[in-house]
């Protein structure tokens, strides 16, 4: 082993604008914490960073991935490809080489990993990482702690600050043991002072950017600032039952909504779950309740109740692959459609998808809006990458978006009708008296203004009428939909959810090589906005990105029901259901594919 | 099933009387048992004198389910089984409310048979009421869970052989901390029943038979003596209402059985376990408002 300290060639400084880096092993290695750790770190240093990971589907072990990219600037999608990729094992080098790029750094882990002797393609680092930790820790450790000597050799190659890392482990362990939060520090600082200079001639470091004025950032994965979200607007109760990936939002609310005072049950199924937090709702409590698709799938006839005895309520779905069982743990955006049309029935209700793990925080808070203000079920789908996947971004100015429940049994007057056909519903919660003493009904049958039955035809109708217009109401009050890039042009890219980063950054690259594209992210599903059909106009392509199959005619799910209601054949569709997220090059290629550049085209005859 | 609404009687603040908690007609079969059910339920509320406002009623699917539209107070009809969880919800969420919730055999014991053992494990404070006719009767004589061998039905013309669900065992298992059966032609038991459930502190759940004249005439007439049967009360001298053994021995006794309180315990109920929890958590973090809590959630992201 080259432990020779003295090094003839100073090792050369590499400026960086960002990395990807792969961390591959099993999933008891601890890969996800040096990932969190990366990540927060990132967050402090008013860097972007994106963060991506795989866990097996099984019990415990198997292969698993955390991939981190961080940089100065804005970072929009984990990566295609890997600058530097740390392999555990043999089969986390034999499963991941394929994706670092030529040149990219491979570092190992020389106790496990036998390499392939003429491969030359990339700057080959092997480092005794299982031994030497043992050797740090004591041989009672067995390899436990060499996630933090991978972090420590880390810190080193990408001058990271120490400082600051260190302060994120006393935040995260210093609460245990005193031993635990020692043996942490001693295996980073084994891997921090392995003279890795020996091997490997350079190092990195991120382009610095000056420090900004704003709020500080703030460092988390997708289903907490959904949580979060839903505090901010003011859910206090709720119900769900166990199902990847939304477990643990449920776990978050169940730990959490005591402090506020509130109350979540894991109920007995998905059937009970759903109707405990529509009893919340209707006893004047907002409430969500949430699964993935087959516990969504249970709850629908009661969500049809929701609609017709219009009660509010916030329902999320972390998507994952199906149909049935599935893919549990990977993402797939095929719920949409059963989100607007899940349930029997003419039954309208609100849909929402979070673009970002930023934007999981502001569209759950929006829902309580909606949801409230038109009582009415909405739904908030995200999905399994944007579950997991850690970003850094602003903390949100609470003192604006911060809001209070309220429970609202003020008297209400005697001519007061829970289904008044001239006004959108607001229910009088029990506990609230009517003057003269009629009290509301409140039901799935259809029903008159005061809330019995009526099987009277026009009646059906104009309850019909009542409960679609209010929705439509939604769309009339949406804000004016932003377009990313050429405001006309050749491309319009359209996507929903958690396509918006690979998008993004996709049109950015087209548009640099000169094409006039641009990028429209639906937030709004159901309702979907109202000035679409002009946007749409202004481009001569409408290509619509989602991670679902084409269907038995050529179109995704939201592609199908865009050209359902523009009747646009210029919308086309770009789907995939690998249970991967999009890369740039696979937009690009979609692209290209209905609209050659003109690039490709002058190339084209030379080629010939 | 449309019916003419008849406009109800005015209620006043503070008044309960019976004309006051009327509502719609009941759309039942004339001589259905559910109308003394409700009869009762009226008298009950009345001697309760509880706040009207604060009184709901919840029922899931099925011709007993109609219930909350023949009762003037705060009133939900949920869908079929799921009235249990509707209301836990609802008491869980409002522990000033009283709730109480109806339901057929169909509701309770088949497809809403799960919550029964959860609602019962967990101890809600609410009162559910099982009218139990032996028989599918909204959609016209099929089998229900109840419906004993031998019973001809659309979907067993040639009589029942599955072996019908045995109600009492079943409420007893549960966990439900108070357990009564009761015959809806025996007005003032019916009463007596609906009284201690209501004033139980956790979950009460009481089993009426209650016949269904239309599709299962006379199936209770053995535990009614003016049709020669015999109404056999639980003697609480003899039985002793928080001896689960014993309770279960009643519910194996051979039909009609007895009436009465099978089963009473007293344990703490998920509305104030749950209490409990939130001012232990609110003691914990400094009576916080929730925006310095949510606050401090941020700030440790950073």
């Amino acid at each position: 082993m080259p432990h020779n300290s003295a090094n003839p060639i100073p090792a050369r400084e590499e400026l960086i604008r960002d990395a990807v880096i792969r961390l591959a092993g099993n999933s008891q290695d601890g890969i996800q914490s040096i990932g969190g750790f990366l990540a927060r770190l990132a967050g402090r240093s008013a860097q972007e960073v994106m963060t991506y990971m795989t866990i097996p589907a099984t019990i415990s072990g198997g292969p698993s991935i955390f991939q981190v990219r961080m940089g100065t600037g804005e970072v929009l999608s984990a990566g295609d490809e890997a600058d530097f990729l740390l392999a555990f094992y043999q089969h986390s080098y034999e499963d991941h080489i394929g994706f670092l790029k030529e040149g990219g750094v491979l570092l190992y882990d020389s106790d496990h990993v036998k390499l392939e002797e003429d491969d030359h393609r990339f700057v080959r680092v092997g480092v005794p990482i299982s031994a030497l930790t043992v050797e740090a820790l004591g041989g009672s450790s067995r390899e436990k702690g060499k996630n933090l000597f991978a972090l420590g050799l880390l810190s080193r190659i990408f001058k990271l600050d120490v400082g600051k890392l260190r302060e994120i482990f006393k935040e995260r362990f210093g609460g245990k043991a005193e031993d635990v939060l020692r043996n942490v520090n001693l295996a980073f600082d084994a891997g921090f002072s392995y003279p890795i200079d020996n091997v490997l001639d350079r190092y990195f470091s991120f382009q610095s950017e000056e420090e900004s004025e704003g709020p500080p950032q703030v460092t988390m994965d997708g289903n907490t600032a959904l949580t979060l979200g839903l505090i901010a607007g003011g859910v206090r109760h709720g119900a769900g039952y166990p199902i990847t990936p939304w477990s643990t939002i449920m776990e978050m609310l169940r730990q959490q909504l005591p402090r506020y005072g509130g109350v979540f049950v894991q109920a007995e199924d998905e059937l009970a779950a759903v109707s405990m937090a529509i009893g919340f709702s209707y006893a004047g409590r907002l409430a969500v309740t949430g699964s993935s698709g087959p516990g969504i799938s249970l709850k629908m006839e009661a969500l049809g109740w929701a609609t017709m005895a219009e009660i509010p309520l916030v329902v999320v779905n972390i998507q994952r692959g199906g149909p049935s069982t599935g893919l549990p743990t990977n993402v797939e955006q095929s719920d949409l459609l059963q989100a607007i049309h899940g349930s029997h029935g003419d039954c309208p209700r609100v849909v929402l998808a979070a673009e970002n793990v930023e934007d999981c925080f502001y569209i759950a808070r929006e829902a309580c809006q909606l949801a409230r203000k038109f009582s009415v079920p909405v739904f908030v789908l995200s999905d399994m990458s944007l579950a997991s996947r850690i970003e850094a971004f602003d903390e949100p100015d609470l003192d604006a978006l911060m809001i209070e429940p309220s429970l609202d049994t003020e008297d209400r007057p005697a001519d007061f009708k829970p289904y008044d056909l001239e006004r959108i519903t607001r229910h009088a919660p029990p506990g609230t008296w009517v003057e003269g003493g009629v009290f509301p009904q409140v039901t799935g049958l259809e029903h008159d203004e005061a809330g019995h039955p009526s099987a009277n035809p026009q009646m059906h109708a104009k309850m019909m009428k009542k409960r679609r217009s209010k929705i439509q109401q939604i769309a009339a009050e949406l804000p004016p939909s932003q377009v990313f890039g050429d405001r006309e042009g050749e491309v319009l890219v359209v996507g929903w959810g958690s396509t918006w980063g690979p998008i993004r950054e996709t049109v950015i690259r087209e548009r640099d090589c000169g094409r006039k594209i641009g990028h429209l992210q639906i937030r709004y599903i159901n309702p979907l906005p109202n000035d679409l059909g002009e946007i749409f106009s202004r481009y001569e392509h409408i290509l619509v990105v989602e991670m679902n199959d084409e269907g038995l005619y050529g179109y995704g799910q939201l592609a199908t029901l865009l050209r359902a209601r523009y009747c646009n054949p210029a919308i086309r569709s770009l789907n995939k259901t690998d249970g991967l997220t999009f890369k740039i090059k696979e937009i690009r290629q979609g692209i290209e594919a209905i609209c050659p550049s003109p690039a490709a085209t002058l190339q084209a005859p030379v080629q010939a | 099933m449309s019916t003419a609404t008849p406009t109800p009687v005015k209620a006043e603040r503070g008044v309960l009387t019976k004309k006051g908690l009327q509502a719609d007609h009941p759309t039942w079969c004339p001589g259905c048992g559910d109308f003394a059910v409700l009869a009762a339920y009226y008298k009950t509320l009345e001697k309760l004198d509880l706040p009207q406002q604060n009184i709901v009623t919840l029922a899931g699917i099925g011709c007993s389910s109609r219930f909350p539209y023949f009762v003037n107070t705060h009133g939900g009809h949920f869908i079929h089984g799921r009235s249990l969880p509707f209301a836990s919800g609802v008491s869980l969420g409002r522990d000033d409310l009283h709730v109480f919730v109806f339901g057929g055999d169909g509701d309770g014991f088949s497809i809403g048979g799960n919550h029964l053992d959860h609602a019962g494990r967990k101890n809600f404070r609410l009162t559910y009421v099982i009218m139990d006719n032996f028989v599918y009767g909204l959609t016209k004589k099929q089998t229900s869970p109840t419906s004993p061998q031998g019973f001809k039905s659309k979907t067993d013309p040639w009589g029942v052989f599955d072996r019908p669900t045995n109600p009492m065992r079943k409420l007893l298992s549960s966990g439900a901390t108070f357990v009564a059966r009761t015959h809806a032609t025996q007005i003032k038991h019916m009463m007596e029943m609906y009284e201690r459930a209501a004033l139980h502190d956790g979950f009460s759940v009481i089993e009426v038979l209650s016949e269904c004249v239309e599709f299962y005439k006379g199936a209770f007439d053995a535990g009614n003596p003016r049709k020669g049967g015999a109404f056999e009360t639980i003697d609480e001298e003899v039985h002793d209402v928080s001896d689960m053994a014993a309770a279960l021995a009643l519910a194996e006794e051979p039909w009609p059985g007895k009436f009465g309180v099978y089963y009473e315990t007293q344990q703490p109920t998920k509305n104030k376990l749950e209490k409990d929890l939130v001012e232990a958590t609110r003691q914990k973090v400094g009576h916080k408002s929730d925006k310095e809590l949510l606050a401090k959630t941020f700030a440790s992201m950073r």
